[in-house]
């Protein structure tokens, strides 16, 4: 026990050792680690993982931004009328349609083309919540995730006749995209793009969240429902507004991965719809902070899972990571402790 | 008359809370409506906020039926519950939920609120920024009056502000009520404190399974021999 403990901590030294050499002296190191031969080798495959490691940090940064941006979509949801919204990566998906339809029908710029994923997506969310959830609200609790089921099953074959089939559509390049390289990084102008997006959003969520009436409302609400009739809020208007704002997100998310991807089908709401919810409860479902969290070292995981050589375990690094965390931490990373009324 | 309840009856499910009750509350008045638990004092309220809805009968505030009214619109027309338990939002701040109190009203009238409850409770106003679920029990309590005050309302419903709180606490908590009556608003106070209720409220009503089995002022009911037997520990 004694000796492992003591391999750990040279293991952990010898890392951060290299982590601050590394910093001082990368971009001559990975110079350096292309020359064949010579004394610098051993250093030089280091450099070459450190350099990997950076590179599959920021890709999966940009990945889990995305996961995040609709992960927040079921965490508020699940906040205000505790319910999982399972079909909120349909909304996603028509997102990215709507963004598809934009650049190639009507040959928008891709902003606009973000902006009217997120108008469509809107009002389809709140159209949802009136329809298939608002009158199971004070049925049973299996009842409106049923429903969810359904609208998620109706919305992807709908998307499926109208596209006249289920097979995948090409998303066009819609930005030049340019290569950065940021020392020993190299970015896409999508994944900035992502990035930027996406912090913007989630930075203008927090927003007004903590500062506005609807969002102070918000949180009322999601703390004690009845309570917050009582203050004379709408609750009603309340949850729309939930939906409305998780939507819009989804919206967002949708065109930017169709841009990342550069492929959308009717179906890719169901795998990353999984993501986002297990991302959501990895960091604590009801949480706002949390479901940022979630996503970002989710899509850490995947990508590094990926580069590490498991690529056939794509798809299951998500969810074993998230019964690994559930394991120890049942309520999520920033899961408020379970609540028991006396 | 301000509110009037007429033959109310309400059922959770195939539980017969409460079997046609009748009460009035007049302007000014602090009226109390007493007896133990599973009564249906507790329904009485929820359904007068509109957060349960009426088997049957009617409730009139202001002379108009209110029994579909919206739970936020009830607000806007001027009747605040204090909550059984105090349900104050503890992950916002005293602040924050004082604003939630107003939400009905514009800026400038939460403003005024804010200074008035403020001032009533400097304690509040020290612990502004914190988190209401730092708050000890009687400030909560406190913060629960305060926050159904920023309303403005005619009339202010209590739900057992007594609970849970020490006898000191609880002196304090029913001055204060008498105070804010003396202010001018019309208090229904719910309460299983029989004592303190019958010491402050003008009239009281005692409530048994779901039935109202005796009525008159409170003086009279103080008196009453069931009354102090039943209620009084005697």
């Amino acid at each position: 026990m004694m000796m492992r403990c003591e391999i750990l901590t040279l293991a952990l030294g010898r890392s951060r050792l290299i982590l601050i050499f590394y910093r001082y002296s990368c971009s001559k190191c990975f110079y350096d680690s292309c020359r064949p031969g010579g004394a610098l080798k051993a250093i030089g495959g280091r450099c070459m993982f450190w350099q990997q490691f950076w590179q599959q940090l920021v890709n999966g940064v940009t990945l889990g931004s995305t996961y995040a941006l609709i992960a927040l979509g079921y965490t508020m949801v699940y906040g205000i009328i505790q319910l999982i919204n399972f079909a909120h990566g349909e909304v996603y998906m028509i997102g990215a349609f709507t963004g598809l339809i934009m650049v190639t029908v009507y040959k928008v710029n891709f902003i606009i083309a973000i902006l009217a994923a997120m108008l469509v997506c809107v009002p389809l969310a709140i159209l949802m919540e009136r329809i298939a959830y608002r009158p199971l609200r004070k049925s049973t609790r299996l009842a409106p995730l049923i429903s969810a089921l359904g609208v998620s099953i109706f919305l992807q074959t709908l998307v499926t006749l109208i596209k006249g089939g289920p097979n995948p559509l090409a998303f066009p390049q819609v930005i030049q995209d340019t290569v950065y390289v940021l020392g020993p990084v190299r970015f896409s102008t999508v994944q900035v793009l992502i990035l930027v997006m996406a912090s913007l959003l989630m930075v203008f969520l927090q927003f007004t969240v903590k500062y506005t009436k609807i969002g102070k409302a918000m949180r009322a609400t999601s703390e004690d429902y009845e309570a917050a009739s009582l203050m004379g809020i709408n609750v009603n208007r309340v949850v729309s507004f939930t939906f409305a704002v998780g939507a819009a997100l989804a919206g967002a998310g949708g065109v930017l991965v169709g841009m990342y991807f550069n492929s959308i089908h009717p179906f890719m709401g169901v795998s990353v719809g999984l993501k986002a919810f297990c991302a959501a409860v990895l960091g604590g479902i009801g949480s706002i902070p949390g479901a940022m969290l979630g996503g970002i070292f989710l899509g850490i995981a995947e990508v590094m899972g990926v580069a590490a050589g498991f690529d056939t375990y794509k798809e299951a690094i998500a969810f074993g990571l998230l019964i690994i965390v559930l394991l120890f931490k049942p309520t999520g990373l920033l899961g408020l402790p379970i609540q028991r009324k006396v | 008359m301000l509110l009037a309840v007429e033959n109310l009856a309400v059922s959770y499910g195939g539980i017969q809370a409460l079997r046609g009750i009748s009460f009035t509350v007049e302007e000014g008045e602090v009226v109390t409506l007493v007896g133990a638990n599973g009564a249906g004092k507790s329904t009485t309220l929820k359904t007068i906020c509109g957060l349960v809805r009426p088997q049957a009968g009617t409730i009139s505030y202001q002379d108009e039926t209110i029994n579909k009214v919206a739970p936020h619109q009830i607000v806007s027309r001027g009747i605040s519950q204090v909550p059984e338990g105090r349900r104050v939002f503890t992950r916002l701040t005293v602040l924050e939920n004082l604003e939630m109190g107003a939400y009905t009203r514009n800026k400038q009238e939460t403003r005024q609120s804010l200074e008035n409850v403020f001032e009533r409770f400097p304690r509040l106003k020290e612990r502004e920024h914190q988190l209401a679920g730092t708050l000890s029990g009687g400030e909560q309590q406190m913060l629960a009056i305060g926050r159904a005050l920023m309303s403005r309302p005619r009339l202010l419903l209590l739900d057992e502000p007594s609970m849970g709180l020490a006898p000191m606490l609880v002196r304090e908590i029913f001055s204060i009520i008498t105070e804010i009556n003396r202010s001018g608003m019309t208090v229904l106070l719910v309460e299983q404190n029989a004592n303190m209720a019958l010491s402050i409220a003008k009239r009281a009503y005692v409530l048994e399974t779901g039935q109202i089995v005796l009525s008159g002022t409170a003086t009279e009911m103080a008196r009453n021999k069931e009354v102090r037997k039943a209620y009084l520990g005697e």
